[in-house]
């Protein structure tokens, strides 16, 4: 019965909203500091100064930029957009006096307000006094540009645990950043990637020393507010032998007329018998319904199971930005390393998603999962592009497969593009792969035995992602359903 | 119950229905037998509101109410069922997910009180016995797989569970075995009740030995050009339909 719950508690939150709004799109009026509109490498200079950098953090940074400048923007995701002007962003956008503030009495009350609008838990004393019901999740507050805000710091701290911001982590743990940032994706991976090297803002850092089994659940809360400028999040994330960690990130904007750029960079390294737990619920503003506006999403998201046994696990529910280009993937290099991809991928209006996943088979006895949910309504493009690669050292290697679509209506399109590369003749790879149209004849169907449209459409829906949003914390499960429901509002008819 | 009246239904350009008549009282039973391209299907389709049947003329009432007015769905919380020729899949939806979501839907509609989650598993179980559906079956997404013969089954335990005022029984009995045929009756005759009525579309006389109905009527280019007792649709199986045709 646990599942029905599940269903029908979607229909209620269907219920409850209204209509096609987009509730995180509004502005928070606050007073900002910006950098200079255009990128060279005094922008470079400029943020990495702003953020108080030592010496070899502005050397990479500027080494990046170099490279970034003789390289091309891909152009084989099936996503079309106009050409991007890199000088015509602002690549550093900040609240005012936004030194880190030490806790939440010092934030400014506007940015408060915002976290609060959006249903972001910020306060600890609740949780502190053992209030029933208050989250145990620690939030990394990411506005534009900085991390405004790092929860329950000191409760991480006693289990050994480090949560921060990447700026801060570039100070305080030089050693740490020093030998783990870019060793998943190195600076040269690909133009976004680069992009993102050379001009990356804030994000966050997570340590899990050995051993231990992080207290609680960790998350970031990305907020593009600022007109005009890009977000470029930098997040790392490394768990030492034995220890575990499950991480969330949220993402909102605006909604702006003119696009955003949104180019970030995940990197997770999991020693041996490590666990990390990755999971994203994205909802960057999408466009307006004839594809105005919305945020350009290119993020290259990595994870490196460098140990024996370790695992790491991405789940993602993608249901907004005008333009999504995100490969969350695996270096399975450990030997009986496991990693996983659950994925809901959702357009609506004029969205265009190119999205999948990448296993990279390196160790004996490397096991990998993919299940994919596309879902394309209105006149959006939903691609899954996937590639599952088995070296000629991995002996015995597993990947399952699967890419469900589901389009709603007939005038957008669902692609599906798998590659295999298999090097050893004992891997064992299974591919399967759906196309469901949801057609008037069950709506119809539906409504005849007195459902109305939207929950029919929820309830069909609610069907085709089930198998991915039970991957969700439970927090997040319900926030995402709603989210899935609410994006395709208005699909139909 | 029913009263339909002088009712025209154009699908696209073509009109199918050309001034139908008919009235069904409540506690009773009716049947419409006709030819292929008659019109039955799209007088099922004119009652219950599919988009694309267009009345142009004419009138529908369920107990007093104007069923044209109304949308799909709020002809179902008015007591409006159709049991479908051809059933649909519901992928990833599972039965009992469906039947609770449908009756808490007309419940609502209806502003009445939501039936807890126990009480409709009890219902449904209870019916699903009747009709030998098993609890596996519940489980799995509605139709999804299905032989015809357990769709058709599958559309009478919504029914039942759905207690409606007034159903359509749209050519129930195609697919049918005759073991199934009699499952399938035996559940519509147990909702047989006073305040209850329903009209059986069929093309063959076979299921009217094991539904029987009060009046029998002869659909033929769009209208009801014959209405009888059971005996009627006897004959029509022996003297087919070809009187009314050349009248036509």
């Amino acid at each position: 019965m646990a599942r029905e719950g599940i269903d029908l508690s979607t229909v209620d939150a269907v219920r409850a909203l209204e209509a096609g709004k987009y509730t995180a799109g509004f502005t928070t009026d606050i007073e900002q500091e910006f950098a200079p509109k255009g990128l060279s490498e005094d922008t470079v200079r400029f943020i990495s100064a702003k953020k108080d950098e030592p010496q070899w953090m502005l050397d990479w940074r500027l080494e990046a930029f170099r490279r970034w400048q003789t390289m091309e923007e891909p152009s084989w995701a099936m996503v079309r957009y106009p050409p991007i002007d890199y000088q015509d962003a602002t690549y550093y956008a900040a609240p005012k006096n936004a030194a880190k503030y030490k806790s939440l009495d010092e934030v400014d009350p506007e940015i408060l307000e915002t976290y609060k609008k959006l249903g972001i838990p910020l306060r600890e004393q609740e949780t502190l006094l053992g209030v029933a019901g208050a989250p145990r999740i620690a939030v990394d507050a990411v506005f534009d540009s900085v991390s405004v805000l790092t929860t329950f710091k000191k409760e991480l701290a006693q289990a050994g645990v480090i949560f921060c911001s990447i700026s801060e982590a570039v100070r305080e743990h030089p050693d740490l950043v020093k030998k783990y940032l870019g060793s998943v994706v190195p600076t040269t991976d690909n133009f976004f990637a680069t992009l993102n090297s050379a001009v990356f803002s804030d994000g966050s850092f997570v340590y899990v020393p050995q051993g231990v089994r992080c207290p609680m659940e960790l998350s970031t809360y990305f907020r593009m507010n600022a007109q005009g400028s890009g977000q470029f999040e930098r997040t790392l994330i490394i768990v030492d032998k034995g220890g575990h960690v499950s991480y969330l990130e949220g993402c909102t904007a605006p909604m702006r007329e003119e696009n955003q750029l949104h180019a970030a960079v995940v990197e997770l390294v999991a020693l041996e018998d490590a666990e990390i737990k990755y999971s994203t619920v994205q909802n960057w503003w999408p466009g307006d319904v004839d594809g105005k506006g919305g945020v350009y999403n290119f993020v290259t998201k990595r994870g490196d199971c460098r140990g024996a046994r370790s695992r790491i696990s991405w789940t993602q529910v993608e249901t907004g930005s005008a333009i999504t280009w995100k490969y969350p993937s695996c270096i399975l290099r450990g030997d009986d390393s496991s990693g996983e991809f659950y994925s809901i991928a959702i357009t609506n209006g004029r969205q265009q998603a190119d999205t999948g996943s990448k296993m990279i088979h390196l160790g004996r006895n490397t096991k990998s999962r993919i299940i994919s949910k596309g879902i394309s309504a209105g006149r959006a493009q939903n691609t899954y592009r996937g590639l599952v690669s088995i070296h000629g050292k991995a002996a015995n290697a597993r990947n399952f497969t699967q890419c469900d679509s589901l389009l709603i209506g007939d005038k957008c399109g669902a692609h599906t593009i798998p590659y295999v590369e298999a090097r050893n003749v004992s891997a064992k790879l299974e591919h399967e792969a759906t196309t469901t149209k949801l057609s008037e004849d069950q709506l119809f169907y539906m409504r005849q035995r007195g459902i109305p449209e939207e929950e029919a459409v929820a309830l069909l829906v609610n069907g085709f992602v089930r198998e991915v949003l039970q991957q969700l914390p439970m927090e997040f499960a319900v926030e995402a359903q709603k989210l899935v429901a609410v994006s395709l509002e208005g699909s139909v008819g | 119950m029913l009263s339909v009246s002088d009712l025209h239904v154009s699908v696209g350009a073509a009109e199918i229905l050309k001034g139908l008549t008919l009235s069904v009282p409540a506690g009773e039973v009716h049947a419409i037998m006709g030819p292929n391209g008659a019109g039955k299907s799209t007088l099922s389709y004119a009652l219950t509101g599919r988009e694309g049947y267009e009345a142009t003329q004419g009138a529908v009432t369920l107990e007093g109410r104007d069923l044209l007015a109304m949308t799909p769905e709020e002809r179902a919380a008015a007591g409006l069922f159709l049991s479908f020729q051809y059933p649909l899949e519901i992928p990833g939806v599972p039965t009992m997910t469906f039947l609770k979501a449908a009756l808490n839907a007309q419940a609502k509609a209806r502003g009445e009180p939501e039936l807890g989650a126990t009480e409709i598993l009890k219902r449904v179980r209870a019916r699903a016995g009747e009709l030998r559906i098993s609890a596996e079956m519940l489980k799995r997404p509605l139709n999804v797989g299905f032989s015809g013969g357990e769709k058709k089954r599958m559309e009478i335990l919504q029914m039942m569970v759905l207690e409606p005022r007034f159903a359509i029984l749209d050519e129930t009995d195609s697919g049918l075995d005759i073991d199934a045929l009699r499952i399938v009756a035996d559940g519509v005759n147990a909702l047989r009740a006073p305040d209850r009525a329903m009209l059986v579309i069929t093309h063959y006389q076979r299921l009217l030995d094991y539904i029987r109905p009060d009046k029998v009527h002869v659909l033929v280019s769009g209208r009801i050009v014959d209405t009888g007792g059971p005996e009627l649709a006897l004959r029509l199986e022996k003297e087919g339909y070809d009187k009314y045709l050349a009248a036509a």
